[in-house]
């Protein structure tokens, strides 16, 4: 079970999205497809088409910077950062 | 009670202007969660309000809400090229309603359309085959702003009838909607060298009568242009106005022949001539310009207007209103005689559009 950690700019899009939830999955991919699952539309938030991640948005698993097919087997915290950039 | 409303779309979020007489005016926003907001229009048919926006870290889509910015929906669901094609979308640049469809300009340039509400997209054209679309996906040939389709228009006398501006290429007219384009670039000016006979130039802005729909007026890179045959030829009506450049324009929804432009100085700052803010008016289809700048700053105002920044409602007495690069946003009720600030410390401002409501 991955416990994911998401970005205070996506909780305002999508009503009822919280900002930690826990998903069962096998990739970083599996997640976002959950995540699509109950709140469509939030794919295309953090993923171009390809697909890939979209350039600001970072995947950290376990701290380490993670990719769509980076796994998440086992206790595993996914975090996904906003990166910080703009102005 | 009637309301004026005007949609203004900025560099963080959609904010709404309203009026109850054209006079005082209350703000609302902003809305889109403080995402760069490109073109924002209203839909008369359902009464809804589309906001083209794209962030930095999530992506484009095309944003609605149903009640005038109470409550929002967003979608990007289709907005996307075949990945395999290798083009890739950068932002959403443009929209336009009519008879429940509506389309959205993007970059790379492409066209996609809804018929559920902005819920679902799917590609409606790029113009591909179309003189120089062999080159425009490519950035590095791309003018600034990377806008793809900057501007879109449906024809009120054809519901096929569509019109498109690819930014840096020019002007395209459809009759079989989308099924099939011609190049409406006759007569324009262009001091570059051109690969293409019939493209290669820069059309800023294309506004059309309403109460003569051959006549239509365009701000240029390079000059103001009038037509009187729908597009077919244009003809060059920049003498009497103090430069060339620009973006923004207006039609008088009564009268064919008085039109509005908001000339900016050509370098590279885009902003008004000598600090004098004006707005520039014809009577008489470009024959002769009337500067325009009583209520306006007379200097030190390094002010710029873009493309979609400037809308003119269809009262009998109508309404014109302008935003800044610098969060003003000015009126005027006597057909540009006076103006007021009526709004200020917004963020940049993108887009001007006004809508009638109820």
């Amino acid at each position: 079970m991955a416990e994911v950690h998401l970005p205070s700019t996506l909780e305002p899009l999508f009503p009822g999205l919280p900002r930690r939830l826990d998903v069962q999955a096998q990739t970083v991919g599996e997640v976002i497809d959950q995540l699509e699952h109950t709140w469509p539309g939030l794919r295309d938030r953090l993923c171009e088409p390809g697909p890939t991640l979209r350039h600001h948005i970072h995947v950290y698993v376990n701290r380490e910077r993670a990719r769509l097919d980076t796994p998440v087997a086992g206790e595993t915290r996914v975090d996904v950062i906003a990166a910080i950039s703009g102005g | 009670m009637p309301r004026t409303q005007l949609l203004i779309g900025t560099r963080k979020g959609a904010f709404f202007l309203e009026s109850d007489d054209r006079k005082t005016w209350e703000l609302r926003g902003p809305f889109c969660e403080g995402w760069p907001v490109y073109h924002m229009i209203h839909d008369p048919g359902s009464g809804a309000v589309y906001a083209a926006a794209a962030s930095e870290w999530h992506g484009q889509a095309v944003w609605r809400s149903p009640d005038l910015g109470e409550t929002w929906t967003h979608s990007s669901d289709g907005i996307a090229y075949d990945s395999e094609a290798g083009r890739k979308i950068s932002k959403v640049s443009t929209l336009a309603v009519s008879d429940g469809r509506v389309l959205v300009g993007v970059e790379a340039p492409g066209i996609f359309e809804s018929r559920d509400d902005g819920q679902t997209w799917s590609l409606l054209s790029t113009l591909a085959g179309q003189p120089g679309s062999d080159t425009w996906d490519d950035p590095s040939t791309q003018p600034p702003g990377h806008l793809g389709i900057s501007a879109l228009m449906f024809d009120s006398e054809d519901a096929d009838g569509l019109w498109a501006i690819v930014q840096g290429v020019g002007l395209f007219e459809t009759t079989d909607y989308a099924q099939s384009w011609t190049p409406r670039n006759r007569g324009l000016r262009a001091d570059w060298p051109r690969e293409h006979e019939e493209v290669g130039f820069c059309v800023h802005k294309l506004v059309r009568s309403p109460v003569d729909a051959d006549r239509m007026y365009q701000q240029n890179h390079v000059g103001m242009h009038r037509t009187d045959d729908a597009g077919h030829t244009w003809t060059e009506i920049t003498e009497g106005l103090p430069t060339e450049f620009g973006f923004a324009a207006a039609t008088h929804p009564h009268d064919r022949d008085t039109f509005y432009v908001i000339p900016l100085d050509p370098g590279h700052g885009r902003t008004m001539p000598d600090g004098h803010a004006a707005v520039w008016r014809t009577r008489d289809a470009g024959s002769s310009w009337q500067c325009l700048d009583s209520g306006l700053p007379k200097q030190d105002a390094h002010v710029g207007v873009l493309r979609e920044a400037m809308a003119i409602d269809s009262e009998d007495a109508p309404g014109l209103y302008f935003g800044t690069s610098t969060g003003q946003v000015f009126a005027s009720t006597d057909e540009g005689d006076t103006w007021t600030q009526i709004a200020d410390y917004l963020p940049a401002i993108s887009s001007v559009e006004v809508a009638r409501t109820e």
